[in-house]
């Protein structure tokens, strides 16, 4: 190893941002991030265009000097070192594999640059094909590969050279859907096989959820929740989260009182329940959410305790597959979505009027 | 209904294309040719056919040419001259380019205008204003007498160096432009990633920019070293009187009214200039490059 490498030589590297800051003229694209990314975890910057996180990602790749704030890997800021000399391994979402050099070269060029003699070099790019399930690739140009092949070989590059820490920005963005799943998992294992930390970069909100420890959801340039997936999905501290990640009913309401450990809320005429956070008081203005998957259709007017219920009209029905989706019009005049499994029951017609019910603990505020 | 849906699911798959007749494309090509054909191709091979036909059909003129002592030392100076030529203008011309590309937008048009001032200036203008700058008592050996540099002023005019920097100064455009286009188009992700991969800016120039832009390299030495062949005022005012280019050669025997000897050296001429840029297309690493950059 070279000097000047700022990773040692175990497991994933920890990385910590710090009140990071950047702006390009007087527009702030990243505001003020400040993340803990644990050693070894699979964290993604999750957020729409513009939100940032593709800056973020380039500032600890060292591409962009941060305007404000602090990037340190393992406890040592980084942020003076230039990234040839960061030791930090990069998928871009173009591949950016070099068009002039073989699969072998492309592979072998990060171990080039750090000495390591051609037979080495040789057995290490030979092996890291392997894992990418490529060996015998090893004389073929970049456009001579699909483009699955082609982020794969990224992928061995970004890895040959055994950095502590993988970023990838987008890696998947360029393919179709089906080589997007499979490369998604080949990616979890790859990250289980080599132990390293991986910070990955999307806007596809279920690529976060099935691939990441942790999720960081970004907007507007500061992180807007981080957490797990599930966390994230079932307990969205914002509007903005909740309707990015998944799909949400959103019902405003007025705050009656409280009881048990739930809010209760006067929405458009329905008492609804859902789960307190804070300290709602009466009359303060609330949106509750819950999501569409957890709605169901009543067929007797149910009214067992801890379920909320309200009257609708169907608006349309959508068959997509395994599931059926149902555009509603609740009582009052707010909008729903309610999904439930394809297989399930009788279709029902728009116009008809239905009543719907769901558990007043998966009912949240926002 | 069926097949009112059906004939637009096929409509909508079918990719959109402009009415084409078969003739089409030749017919709108078909007034530049001819014009060429006629102002041109003709002209030049009524020429050319005066190296073989007059007075008679003879391959003399061509015989008399690897024995004459002045056309193979005008041929090697020729040569020569596009040669360093060629070396000067890439050597000049290429960090130029890179400048040009990888500047703030503002900065790179106001590179643009500075290269392309001077090609928009008549190469006459320009041969006199280097005659200005070059001369016995021009701006530079004033500059260096005044400075007490030298006594005596220096032989700057009328010689091959002369030549050499005058045609350079004419010639960047034709090496600067194919290079920054060539530049313009590798993908920054690439400069990136090689330095992500562990390239410090030295590395990712050697390894990555310079062979991808060997394009470039070879498209702009190609012209700037065929326009070198050719070249006439910018010799015959400021080049010394032992530099004699082709072209001059070719206008002396005009001069004479030695008609089937001065096309039988332009055809020579000619035949360089084909060959070279045959050459140039079989170029190994050339192709390489066009092979790796093709899609």
């Amino acid at each position: 190893m070279p000097r000047g490498d700022v990773l040692g030589e175990v497991a994933g590297a920890a990385v910590s941002l710090v009140g990071l800051e950047k702006r390009f003229d007087t527009v702030g694209a990243v505001r003020g991030v400040s993340l803990e990314i644990q050693s070894g975890e699979f964290l993604t910057l999750l957020g729409p265009s513009g939100s940032g996180k593709t800056t973020a990602l380039m500032m600890i790749a060292g591409f962009e000097q941060p305007t404000a704030g602090d990037i340190a890997i393992d406890g040592n800021s980084v942020v003076a070192i230039p990234p040839y000399r960061r030791n930090i391994g990069m998928v871009f979402q173009n591949y950016a594999l070099f068009p002039h050099l073989t699969v072998a070269e492309n592979i072998g060029f990060p171990l080039k640059q750090r000495g390591v003699d051609r037979a080495e070099r040789n057995r290490q790019v030979a092996e890291s094909l392997a894992m990418v399930r490529l060996s015998g690739y090893e004389g073929r140009y970049p456009r001579q590969l699909s483009g699955g092949q082609q982020q794969r070989v990224a992928l061995a590059r970004a890895m040959v050279f055994r950095p502590r820490l993988l970023l990838m920005d987008e890696p998947l963005g360029a393919l179709d859907k089906q080589l997007r799943e499979s490369l998604q998992i080949e990616i979890r294992r790859l990250h289980a096989e080599l132990g390293i930390t991986f910070v990955y970069v999307t806007h596809d909100q279920e690529e976060a959820l099935t691939m990441s420890d942790r999720i960081a959801v970004m907007n507007e340039g500061a992180v807007a929740q981080l957490g797990a997936p599930e966390d994230l999905y079932n307990r969205p501290v914002s509007r903005f989260v909740a309707s990015f990640i998944g799909e949400s009913n959103f019902l405003p309401g007025i705050v009656r009182g409280t009881e048990n450990g739930f809010v209760v809320a006067d929405c458009s005429g329905t008492i609804v329940r859902a789960v307190l956070s804070g300290n709602p008081r009466q009359g303060d203005e609330v949106l509750l959410s819950v999501r569409p998957e957890r709605l169901r259709f009543a067929n007797i007017a149910s009214d067992k305790a801890g379920e909320n219920c309200i009257g609708a009209t169907v608006t349309d029905a959508v068959f997509a597959g395994e599931r059926c989706r149902y555009l509603l019009q609740g009582d009052g005049g707010v909008p729903l979505v309610l999904k439930e499994p394809s297989g399930l029951a009788a279709r029902r017609a728009p116009g008809a009027a239905v009543e719907i019910a769901w558990a007043a603990s998966d009912t949240i505020t926002v | 209904m069926t097949t009112l849906a059906e004939s637009g699911i096929a409509t909508a798959g079918r990719q959109p294309k402009l009415p084409t007749a078969p003739l089409g494309p030749l017919l709108l090509v078909a007034p530049l040719v001819l014009y060429l054909l006629v102002f041109y191709a003709l002209p030049v091979a009524a020429m050319l056919m005066r190296s073989v036909t007059d007075p008679h059909w003879t391959l003399a003129n061509y015989a008399r040419l690897p024995a004459d002592p002045v056309f193979l030392r005008v041929l090697s100076t020729t040569l020569t001259t596009a040669a360093v030529v060629t070396i000067g203008t890439m050597v000049l011309g290429y960090p130029v380019a890179l400048a040009m590309v990888r500047a703030r937008p503002v900065v790179t048009n106001v590179i643009l205008a500075v290269v392309l001032l001077p090609f928009w200036t008549s190469v006459l203008v320009r041969s006199y204003a280097w005659m200005v700058l070059l001369g016995r008592h021009g701006l530079i050996n004033e500059a260096l007498t005044a400075a007490g540099l030298i006594e005596t002023p220096l032989r700057l005019l009328n010689t091959a160096l002369a030549t050499h920097i005058a045609m350079i100064h004419i010639l960047l455009p034709y090496a600067i432009l194919p290079l920054a286009s060539v530049l313009r188009q590798i993908d920054g992700a690439l400069l990136r990633a090689a330095a992500g991969l562990g390239a410090n800016p030295w590395r990712v120039f050697r390894q990555i920019v310079l062979p991808l832009s060997l394009p470039g390299v070879a498209a702009g030495m190609l012209l700037v070293f065929v326009l070198s062949l050719g070249f006439y005022i910018t010799p015959a005012l400021v080049g010394g009187p032992r530099d004699t280019m082709l072209s001059m050669l070719i206008a002396q025997q005009v001069d004479l009214l030695n008609w089937p000897y001065a096309a039988a050296l332009s055809a020579t001429l000619l035949a360089v200039a084909l060959a070279l840029i045959g050459l140039t297309l079989r170029l190994p690493t050339l192709r390489q490059a066009l092979r790796g950059v093709r899609r």
